[in-house]
C-alpha cells in the first residue's frame, strides 16, 4: 500500500493532479451556492477525521469503535474552556487534542497492556466511549443530555481569532484541518515509524523479533489518532455551537466516522476524502428523496441499501477500485 | 424494605432470562463462524414488532408469537447466511461490521417505514396481571416471558447436544477444520446457526413486546447489552450467557434502584472494562480465550 502511494505521488502528473484537485477544493465557496458549501464542509470534516481513524486502522490494524469519545472530548473541551473560561479555540482545540491524545494513550497502554486484541479491542474502545458518553450525559456542569450551547458569535468576531463565522469561514477552517491532517499523515505514514506501524500491522510478534518496540508505537498512534479527531470535534462543536452527548459520541457518531474510510479505502490516504464524498453525498440524497417522497424511513433504507452495495461489490473500497481504473490508461502514455 | 429487594432481584432475574436468550443468539453465531452480529438489537426489534403486530392483527399472546417469531427468523437468519454473510466469514472484521451496520440500517429502515418512529405498545390484558408467590407480586408478563425463554434455551441446549446437526454444530465450533474433515459441510452448519441465532433474537422480542414498547432505537441498545452479557459470560459459551443475563438482568434493576437510573447502564460498561481486561475469556468462559 505504502509503495504504491509513493510512486503515484512520485510521478509530475500525480502532482498536478493534486494541486488542481486542491485549487478546486479552495474555489469551491467562490463558485458553489450555500447548500453545497454547507454539504462539502461536512465531507471535509468526515474526511479528517476518517483519516485520524484510519491511521489506527489503515496503518497499523487497530480496530476502534469508538472514535466518537475523541470527537466528544475534543469538542467539550474547546467548548468549554471558551464559554467558561474566556480562553480562543487557538488555545481550547490544541488543549482538546492534548486530553484526548492522554485519554486514548490511557485506553491504549490498559488495552495493550493487557493484551486484548481483534475483536476485544474493538470492544473494549465501545465500552470506553459508551461508558464516557454516559457520564458527559450525566454531568450537570455540561448540561447533560440537555446539551451545551455556546453563545451567539459577538458583533465584532474577528473569524480568525474566535475561529468561529459563517459557512465560508468554516469551510476553510475544515479545509485547513484537512490539509494539515494529510501532510500529517503522509509524513507519519511514509516516514520510519510508518514502515513499523506497517511492520505491526503485517506480523506484530516478527516485527518485535526484529527490534521493533510494537508496544509503544501502538500507544502512540492511538495518542495522535485521538488527537486529530479531537480537534475536528473542537472545530465541529464551534460549528455547531451546540453539543449533545448523544449525537456527538454516540455510537451512530463512531460508525460514521469509520464509514467513510472503510467505503474509501482503508490504508490509502486518500481513501477517506473519496468515502466521505460518497457517504455524506449519499447521505444528503437519500435524505432528500426521503422527504419529497414523504416516506419515513426510507432515507435510512437507501443509505444501508448503498453501504451494503459497496462492501458486497467494492470490498476493498472505492480509491483503490478507481486507482486501478486509472492504470491502463497511464500505461498508454 | 426487604421486599422491594426480593421482588427487584426476582424482576431481573426474570428479565434476565430474556436477555440470556439474546445474548445466546449472539454468542452461538460468533462461536461457529467467528462473525459479530452487529445487527443483533435490530433483530430483537423485529421480533418486537413481530409480537405487535401478531397481537394488534389475530390476537395472537405473547407465547405462540415467540414461535412464530422464531421460525420467520429463523428462515431470515438462512436466507442472509446463505445469500451474503457467507462470503464474508474468515473477512477482516471491519468488513463484516459494515456489514452488519448496512444490515441495521437496512432493517431500521424498514421499520420506520412500515411501523412508524412511535412507541408501539401491546395492550394486552396479561400486561396488568400478577402472579403472587410466597406473597411476592410478579408481573404475569415477565413470568411467562422468563419461563418461555427458559424452556427455548434448555431446548437449545438439547439440541446442540442430543441431535445430529447440533453435534454437528458443536464441532464447527471447536474445530473448523476437523469439522471438515469428519465430512461436516460447514456451509449447512453455519446456515443452520445463523438461523438459530436470529430465532433466539426474534423470540425474545416477541417475548418482551408485552413488557417494552416497541421502538426502532431501541436496537443499538440491545445489542449493546448482548454483548456485555456475552463478553461477561464468555464469548461463545452458552453457559457463561445464560449466568451473564441473570447477573446483568438483576445488576440493572439494583442499579436502577440504588444508584441514578440513567447510569444504571454506566456499571454495566464499566464491567465490561474489567472483564475485558482483566479475564477476557469470561467469568465463566475458560475454552478459549482471544
Amino acid at each position: 500500500m505504502v509503495r504504491r502511494e509513493r510512486k503515484r505521488t512520485g510521478r509530475p502528473r500525480g502532482v498536478v493532479a493534486a494541486t488542481a484537485f486542491f485549487c478546486a477544493l479552495f474555489l469551491v465557496p467562490h463558485l458553489l451556492d450555500d447548500a453545497w458549501v454547507a454539504v462539502l464542509t461536512l465531507v471535509l470534516f468526515f474526511a479528517f477525521v476518517g483519516q485520524a481513524w484510519n491511521l489506527m486502522m489503515g496503518h497499523v490494524g487497530l480496530l476502534s469503535l469508538g472514535h466518537a469519545l475523541f470527537l466528544g472530548i475534543g469538542g467539550y473541551t474547546t467548548a468549554v474552556l471558551l464559554q467558561d473560561y474566556g480562553m480562543t479555540p487557538w488555545i481550547g482545540i490544541p488543549a482538546g487534542a492534548l486530553v484526548a491524545a492522554m485519554v486514548g494513550a490511557g485506553i491504549a497502554w490498559l488495552g495493550f497492556r493487557f493484551s486484548v486484541r481483534g475483536v476485544y479491542f474493538a470492544l473494549l474502545t465501545i465500552a470506553f466511549a459508551e461508558f464516557f458518553r454516559i457520564l458527559f450525559s450525566n454531568w450537570p456542569l455540561i448540561g447533560g443530555t440537555g446539551g451545551y450551547f455556546l453563545r451567539v458569535v459577538p458583533e465584532d468576531n474577528v473569524p480568525l481569532l474566535s475561529l468561529r463565522g459563517g459557512a465560508d469561514h468554516f469551510y476553510y477552517l475544515f479545509f485547513v484541518l484537512f490539509l494539515v491532517g494529510l501532510i500529517v499523515s503522509a509524513r507519519l505514514v511514509r516516514g520510519r515509524i510508518g514502515m513499523f506501524w506497517s511492520a505491526i500491522r503485517e506480523d506484530e510478534d516478527a516485527a518485535r523479533a526484529l527490534g521493533v518496540r510494537s508496544f509503544r508505537l501502538k500507544v502512540l498512534v492511538v495518542a495522535v489518532s485521538a488527537a486529530m479527531t479531537a480537534c475536528g470535534g473542537g472545530a465541529f462543536a464551534l460549528m455547531n455551537g451546540s453539543l449533545f452527548p448523544n449525537t456527538l459520541m454516540g455510537m451512530q457518531m463512531s460508525i460514521q466516522i469509520i464509514l467513510a474510510p472503510i467505503i474509501g479505502g482503508l490504508g490509502t490516504l486518500f481513501g477517506p476524502f473519496v468515502g466521505a464524498v460518497f457517504v455524506v453525498l449519499v447521505l444528503e440524497f437519500s435524505r432528500d428523496l426521503g422527504q419529497t417522497a414523504g416516506v419515513y424511513g426510507l432515507s435510512t433504507l437507501i443509505y444501508g441499501l448503498t453501504v451494503l452495495g459497496v462492501i458486497l461489490y467494492m470490498p476493498e473500497g472505492i480509491w483503490p477500485r478507481l486507482v486501478r481504473l486509472a492504470q491502463p490508461l497511464r500505461r498508454d502514455r | 424494605m426487604v421486599e422491594l429487594y426480593l421482588k427487584v432481584a426476582a424482576g431481573g432475574l426474570l428479565i434476565g432470562t430474556v436477555y440470556a436468550l439474546i445474548a445466546i443468539g449472539l454468542t452461538i453465531i460468533f462461536g461457529v463462524m467467528r462473525v459479530v452480529n452487529f445487527a443483533h438489537g435490530e433483530m430483537v426489534v423485529m421480533g418486537m414488532y413481530l409480537g405487535y403486530a401478531l397481537w394488534t392483527l389475530f390476537a395472537i399472546p405473547a407465547i405462540p408469537a415467540a414461535l412464530i417469531a422464531a421460525v420467520v427468523l429463523f428462515g431470515l437468519g438462512v436466507f442472509l447466511q446463505v445469500t451474503v454473510v457467507s462470503r464474508f466469514v474468515g473477512r477482516p472484521q471491519h468488513s463484516q461490521f459494515i456489514l452488519f451496520i448496512a444490515f441495521a440500517l437496512v432493517i431500521t429502515g424498514l421499520h420506520l417505514m412500515l411501523m412508524g418512529p412511535d412507541a408501539r405498545s401491546v395492550m394486552a390484558p396479561i400486561s396488568f396481571q400478577t402472579y403472587s408467590v410466597g406473597g411476592l407480586r410478579l408481573d404475569a408478563a415477565r413470568v411467562q416471558a422468563a419461563a418461555t425463554a427458559l424452556v427455548m434455551i434448555l431446548a437449545l441446549v438439547a439440541f446442540l447436544r442430543f441431535t445430529f446437526i447440533g453435534r454437528a454444530i458443536r464441532a464447527a465450533a471447536d474445530n473448523p477444520l476437523g469439522a471438515e474433515v469428519v465430512g461436516i459441510r460447514s456451509g449447512r452448519v453455519y446456515a443452520v446457526t445463523a438461523g438459530i441465532g436470529l430465532a433466539c433474537a426474534g423470540a425474545a422480542g416477541a417475548l418482551v413486546s408485552p413488557l417494552f414498547d416497541a421502538q426502532p432505537f431501541l436496537a443499538p441498545e440491545f445489542t449493546l447489552l448482548a454483548f456485555i452479557i456475552v463478553i461477561i459470560g464468555g464469548l461463545g459459551s452458552l453457559t457463561g450467557a445464560l449466568i451473564g443475563g441473570l447477573l446483568i438482568g438483576v445488576a440493572e434493576g439494583f442499579a436502577a434502584l440504588l444508584i441514578n437510573p440513567a447510569m444504571k447502564s454506566m456499571f454495566s460498561y464499566g464491567l465490561l472494562i474489567a472483564v475485558l481486561l482483566l479475564r477476557p475469556a469470561g467469568l465463566f468462559g475458560g475454552r478459549e480465550a482471544r
